[in-house]
């Protein structure tokens, strides 16, 4: 079976490069090896916040200048870089997700504990302000869904008042969530917003009223419209103040949301997703990748002129470690892993860890090596790649939009 | 070299779940019943338990309609589905009702029925004869049963096709299974059109038996054994003479691909790349050069397809739709991919019926409204309950090739 382009990995970066191939006319496949790390989706995306006491605020492209050359934004180039990301709205609203956000100045999220983070992009109806300083003084309602233990208004209210502002927590309940009371185990965000839905919303949107007269807005938990924001507009034209969303534990409600999101755009413009499968071995020959094979298609190889690799880091199974290695496992690329196990991990938890900055080592193109020679036709993108410690610099989600739109340019 | 972590995993891998719960957002029966403890407690949560001490097995792990979605959704390939139907095996206490045995077997119901077909079909459909199967062995009355044959494929096969099938000098094998030989040789025959018209012969089995996916289902493990043992020992002898070993039902082929060994411990290595799809290896044959194609230019149609939950396992969408996407008479609507509800014998049950119904709405509705002229769909099951539900008809891929192929014209590209 041949493709134009195949994609390797159905998370955010697979999913950003494959609707931009497919847009571009080229037959474009992803396969996915299960869910993806969009299930976890804070609501935010970050280009360069760093973090701890000093995050990076008033100049994040500037910040990004002084990053080594061998920084992805660096191999992009920054200027590059920012115009590839400027498209980033724009292909999160074609598939109907709203955010909100600009390159040139990073605002705050408010995390779950109530720190104070800066973010590049947030969804449109979540936590986000300018400066702490806009807090002094306002007067918060944080609403939780009686009986909903993955969401912690106390932590937040602590972190608000810090910055001046009075929070009264309270829960409130109704009765169309009774079904989901047989089990506490089953109180979870995703349930929740099964049932958060059409009259339950007014509903929900009465009690949320009463229980936040005399505040400036409501927070709450971000439990409601996991198949599309309907339920979430309608909360919030119900409610008389505005309400402003927090993320949850996972998994992420508006996190699968924005992941179905991107499949459909990318499917409805007629690209292939095949959900499921694992890739298990490629051919390559004469410095190009001609096929891969997967658990699925067995003996049925699947061809392409280019493909992108997009599996992510450890968490994603892009990479992984044993006791005595870590590699790639579909074609054993070349990774930065330098040292035996005990070289991998500072013992102190909280310095940057020599194993975030593991990855595939690549050319300037984010072309990966094997056996250091450049495989012609192949990208990797995002968690996959060497050289940064995406935690530390509250890079992350830019890295990961940044590769898969450059090595989409490099397939169209 | 086995490093020490692989060495703790179990076959089941239970330890590699993180407890994201991802495959709880995906299961059908946890959007409908609220009962049903979701498929990341029903999994690997309650197997730690089980494993202390059979007391946890919980006795709502039976709402579980085996649909592997959780399987398909999990970023850590945890066999979910195989863990919840294991323990459904090995814990449950009940043991299988009158009525549970019945549906289970559908080899001896189909022999039964298809010898007094229209007598079956004609009570089948009777008020009274509905509420007592409702009452007493609960099926629930509100269920349509699909309609039983008065020929069998097999005979019709050894009366009238197995002659000009060995004139072929290229053949595959074809395990039929129950659907077709009872309820629908239609299918079969369409399937034999199609290959014959592509320069192949279709060859039956010695013998066959039910792939004894409905055994499994209602826990009747030793007979289900013992038919794939049975189905196990002539698929080897087709695949040994070289035969690919077809099939037109996406369950009963990935029963036997994959319950096989990972729910009745069968060693199927030998033969499991060998039986496939019927629609995967036309693809094939037509996608490397091997046969060609030719469409009726009259056919027009708007096709819908459904992805039956055991092909988004089997993860071969594409060779279907693909296919289907090749007829230029046809507008094709992609359908979400999206649970029907029945689960073979899950949906007569009446204590699943309303569920079975709930599970399948979303689809049933997006259905009525794509305004197609048919559903294509490589699963019996989920036609009986879309054909019930919605009054739409529902037609295998194969049988849709059928109908588009211009027979004569095909036949001689292929000469």
């Amino acid at each position: 079976m041949k493709f134009d382009n195949i994609i390797i990995g159905g998370g955010l970066s697979g999913l950003v490069a494959a609707i931009e191939s497919q847009r571009a006319g080229k037959r474009t496949a992803i396969v996915s090896a299960g869910q993806s790390a969009l299930h976890f989706w804070s609501g935010a995306f970050e280009f360069l916040g760093g973090s701890g006491p000093h995050p990076v605020i008033d100049n994040p492209l500037g910040e990004a200048q002084k990053l080594p050359p061998s920084h992805p934004y660096q191999k992009i180039g920054v200027k590059r870089t920012q115009q590839l990301l400027e498209k980033v709205p724009g292909i999160l609203a074609d598939a109907g997700i709203k955010v909100e956000g600009t390159l040139s100045r990073n605002h705050y999220r408010l995390t779950p504990l109530g720190f104070l983070k800066p973010a590049w992009l947030s969804l449109d109806d979540y936590f986000m302000i300018d400066s702490p300083d806009n807090l002094k003084d306002k007067k918060y309602s944080i609403v939780n869904i009686e009986g909903y233990i993955d969401f912690y208004p106390r932590f937040l209210a602590h972190g608000l008042l810090q910055h001046g502002a009075k929070c009264e927590v309270t829960a409130v309940d109704i009765p169309a969530l009774a079904p989901l009371r047989k089990s506490t185990t089953e109180m979870r965000a995703t349930n929740i917003s099964r049932f958060l839905r059409d009259d339950a919303v007014d509903a929900l949107a009465r009690n949320v009223n009463a229980a936040s007269s005399g505040a400036d807005a409501v927070i709450m938990p971000a439990v409601l419209g996991m198949f599309s924001d309907a339920p979430v507009q309608r909360l919030r034209s119900g409610v008389d103040r505005p309400v402003y969303f927090i993320a949850t534990t996972p998994a992420s409600v508006p996190g699968v949301r924005c992941q179905l999101s991107l499949r459909d755009c990318f499917t409805r413009m007629g690209g292939t997703f095949m959900p499921g499968d694992t890739v298990v071995k490629g051919d390559i020959e004469g410095h190009r990748l001609r096929r891969i094979y997967t658990y699925n298609f067995g003996d049925m190889p699947l061809e392409a002129d280019n493909f992108v690799i997009c599996t992510g880091s450890f968490f994603g199974h892009g990479l992984i470690a044993n006791i005595d290695r870590i590699y790639e496992p579909i074609f054993g690329l070349d990774l930065n892993v330098e040292g035996g196990r005990t070289e991998w991990y500072d013992t102190n938890f909280y310095a940057p860890q020599p194993y975030m900055a593991y990855g595939v080592v690549t050319d300037q193109e984010f072309r990966p090596s094997l056996h250091g020679e450049t495989v012609e036709n192949l990208y990797a993108t995002g968690a996959l790649l060497a050289g940064f410690n995406a935690l530390k610099e509250g890079s992350g989600a830019g890295i990961t939009l940044a590769t898969a739109l450059h090595a989409a340019s490099r397939i169209i | 070299m086995m490093t020490l972590q692989q060495q703790n995993i179990s076959d089941n891998n239970f330890e590699s779940c993180i407890k994201c719960t991802i495959c709880t957002v995906y299961c059908p029966v946890t959007a409908v019943n609220p009962d049903y403890p979701g498929p990341k407690q029903a999994g690997p949560d309650g197997e730690r338990y089980r494993l202390k001490k059979p007391f946890f097995y919980d006795e709502a792990l039976k709402y579980c309609l085996n649909c592997k979605r959780c399987e398909v959704s999990c970023p850590n390939n945890v066999k979910i589905g195989d863990i919840i139907q294991a323990a459904r095996i090995k814990y449950s206490t009940h043991k299988p009702s009158l009525r549970d045995s019945m549906l289970a077997d559908t080899d001896r119901m189909g022999s039964i029925a298809t010898r007094m077909a229209p007598l079956v079909n004609f009570t089948l459909g009777l008020k009274p004869v509905k509420l007592i199967m409702d009452k007493v062995l609960k099926i629930d009355d509100r269920r349509t049963f699909p309609k039983y044959s008065p020929i069998r494929f097999e005979t019709w096969y050894k009366k009238e096709a197995a002659q000009t099938q060995e004139a072929f000098t290229k053949k595959v094998s074809y395990f039929h299974g129950c659907y077709v030989n009872y309820n629908y040789p239609q299918l079969g025959k369409d399937l034999l059109t199609v290959l014959n018209a592509l320069g192949y012969g279709v060859r039956l089995l010695e013998k066959e038996k039910c792939c004894g996916v409905a055994k499994i289902a209602n826990r009747c493990i030793d007979q289900a054994t013992r038919d794939a043992v049975f189905n196990l020992k002539y698929i080897g002898q087709a695949v040994d003479e070289g035969d690919e070993v077809l099939l037109t039902s996406s369950t009963c082929c990935f029963t036997i691909r994959d319950e096989y060994p990972h729910l009745l411990h069968l060693d199927n290595h030998d033969v499991r790349d060998h039986v496939m799809l019927a629609t995967r290896f036309i693809y094939h044959v037509l996608d490397e050069g091997k046969a060609k194609i030719a469409f009726k230019e009259d056919y027009k149609k708007k096709v819908a397809y459904h992805v039956p939950c055991h092909m988004e396992k089997l993860g071969w969408t594409i060779y279907s739709t693909s296919l289907l996407k090749m007829i230029p008479g046809v507008e094709f609507i992609n359908l979400d991919s999206h649970c029907c509800g029945i689960a073979g014998t899950y949906g007569f049950k009446k204590e699943n019926y309303d569920y079975s119904q709930g599970i399948g709405e979303p689809l049933f509705r997006q259905i009525l409204d794509s305004g197609c002229d048919f559903v294509a769909c490589d699963c019996e099951t989920c036609k009986w309950q879309i054909e019930m539900s919605t009054q739409v008809p529902v037609l295998n891929p194969v049988s849709v090739l059928a109908e588009a192929i211009d027979i004569e014209k095909t036949r001689q590209l292929n000469a």
